[in-house]
């Protein structure tokens, strides 16, 4: 039964508190692309993705036509690419990222996620390759994203890949250093990188994944800071009450639209990502939302417990609005997307390492982080080594995502526009970490009983 | 199949008519209206079967929408699902 008050909610949400289906996202299989002669590879996997893709664009846009919600991003995922290099040991495995960009120039869609490799137990043939073309494959496209998984739960740090990482993400902000560094922000390291993860950059189509299926990731953060400003005295297991109501209905209407492009493209549906996620734009930030709770700015003490509440309630609200969740599902803390971090960096309140407590209790990571120009690529490791301890010994996703902004120092600042938004410069320690990270090797797996 | 038209804004004259016109020029049959006049807002909630339409549902919103930008009012054109899905269990 529809009442006139639930019209207004929704049509309030959308309208005044930015609530929009943030992406929808294509997983592609790309496993029967592979071949010996790695120009017919690459002309397989444009076919391939055009074939599948061509109307992911257009079916996007009917469905916030008939429904009256935006959805921000249409985007591709596609097997990492590191497997079909393994394939063409002689070839140069940018091509492929040239034959991802112009499928993605004539799908239309704003990013294909995928110029991957899994490497957290060690490198197969291809995936070491494909590592070093990162910095090169992420400056001569513009709508490829890359990520790479060096460490697991199950199998530890893989610290010969972290070292590796290091120098390939300071690499990759030189070769764009004109143009804000943005090749870093296309490039990001995981541990426990999950395979049906619909957002940017960390996209990839897993390989125990269908050929082709359909994932949606909701966003809402201004909804929720919304609900609870109505509530300035309630207690904290009150507002953890009004965040799952509102985590249930953003939720579903990812559901009701991940549904409805399935039937239209006759692709099965995947997954429905529970996230909050930012935008650079007013009202729409998940700072504001723990400055809602009560904290005077978002970085000070208390952060972690807001935040840990929060992505609990996300999750508990989202689980029963969806028929299948997954990917990274929680909050997301980016500090250049979120106005509210931006902020809080700015005035010196939110810290790398206060980020990092964060990122034990939400979802994935240090994620757009700018940091020094001059950080040495040891440093970069240690931080990503450090980021993949809390993944691998807490059994969950964790990421990082830092541009070094070649060329300047803190206090500067990064611009990258539109969704990306921008970011201070913040500072890291300058106490070396080189001869722990020059030692290589492997971190073993984490025991599993005896919790302390 | 039904769909939600809103429609808020400053009360001026023939606003029901206008929109009510795009209906019938689209083959939307209009079921029920509730409509509320507040010294000068206009707020009005409109359900219309669109199983009859004659175009696409896209045609329909398209209308709506520049019906809205030309008398400066807030209008919106929603499949009801939205609704249902977000509000029911």
């Amino acid at each position: 039964m529809l009442n006139v008050y639930n019209i207004l909610e929704t049509i309030r949400m959308i309208q005044d508190e930015c609530l929009d289906i943030r992406t929808i996202t294509m997983g592609i299989s790309l496993l029967d692309c592979i071949d010996t002669d790695i120009d017919k590879a690459c002309e397989k996997v444009y076919n391939k993705i055009v074939n599948k893709a061509q109307n992911l664009v257009p079916v996007g846009q009917k469905i916030e036509k008939e429904y009256g919600i935006p959805i921000i991003n249409k985007r591709i995922s596609v097997t990492p690419v590191a497997m079909l290099a393994a394939a063409c040991p002689d070839g140069d495995p940018v091509k492929f990222a040239k034959a991802l960009q112009k499928a993605a120039d004539t799908c239309g869609v704003n990013f294909i996620g995928g110029y991957s490799a899994l490497v957290h137990k060690g490198f197969s043939a291809g995936d070491e390759r494909l590592i070093r073309s990162i910095p090169e494959a992420l400056a001569v496209t513009d709508n490829i994203c890359s990520s790479v998984n060096i460490g697991s739960t199950k199998s530890g740090i893989n610290m010969d890949a972290v070292k590796l990482m290091g120098r390939i993400v300071k690499e990759t902000a030189e070769k764009t250093a004109d143009r804000d560094c943005i090749g870093a922000a296309k490039l990001v390291v995981f541990c426990n990188a999950v395979e049906d993860n619909p957002f940017m950059a960390g996209a990839f189509h897993g390989a125990g994944e269908p050929d082709c299926e359909i994932h949606v990731g909701v966003s809402g953060p201004g909804v929720v800071r919304s609900a609870l400003s109505k509530y300035p005295d309630a207690s904290i297991n009150e507002l953890a009450d009004i965040i799952k109501k509102t985590a249930f209905k953003i939720t579903r209407m990812g559901q009701l639209v991940g549904a409805r492009a399935s039937e239209l493209l006759g692709v099965p549906f995947g997954i429905v990502d529970l996230s909050l996620a930012p935008t650079p734009a007013i009202g729409d930030s998940v700072a504001h939302i723990l400055e809602e709770m009560g904290l005077e700015k978002c970085g000070t003490h208390g952060t972690t417990a807001c935040l840990a509440m929060l992505n609990d309630a996300v999750k508990k609200g989202g689980v029963m609005a969806s028929s299948t969740v997954g990917g990274l599902s929680g909050a997301f803390i980016p500090v250049s997307e979120d106005a509210g971090m931006i902020d809080a960096a700015v005035e010196g309140v939110l810290s790398i390492e206060k980020l990092e407590a964060m990122t034990a209790v939400c979802s994935v990571g240090l994620d757009m982080i700018v940091v020094p120009g001059d950080i040495p690529a040891e440093t970069i490791s240690a931080i990503i080594a450090d980021e993949a301890a809390i993944g691998m010994v807490n059994t969950k996703t964790t990421a990082v995502r830092l541009i070094p902004a070649i060329g300047k120092k803190e206090g500067e600042t990064l611009e990258f526009g539109g969704l990306l938004g921008s970011g201070p410069v913040m500072p890291v320690k300058d106490k070396s970490s080189a001869k722990f990270i020059n030692r290589g090797g492997r971190i073993p797996a984490p025991m599993h009983s005896l919790k302390n | 199949m039904r769909a939600v038209v809103t429609v808020i804004g400053k009360d001026n004259v023939g606003i029901l008519h206008k929109v009510s016109g795009i209906c019938a020029e689209t083959g939307a049959n209009v079921i029920e209206v509730t409509q509320s006049v507040l010294q000068d807002m206009f707020a009005m909630i409109m359900l219309v079967d669109i199983s009859g339409l004659n175009s696409d549902f896209a045609v329909l919103v398209d209308k709506m929408n520049s019906l809205g930008n030309q008398l400066g009012l807030s209008i919106h054109t929603m499949h009801e699902d939205i609704f249902n899905s977000m509000h029911n269990i």
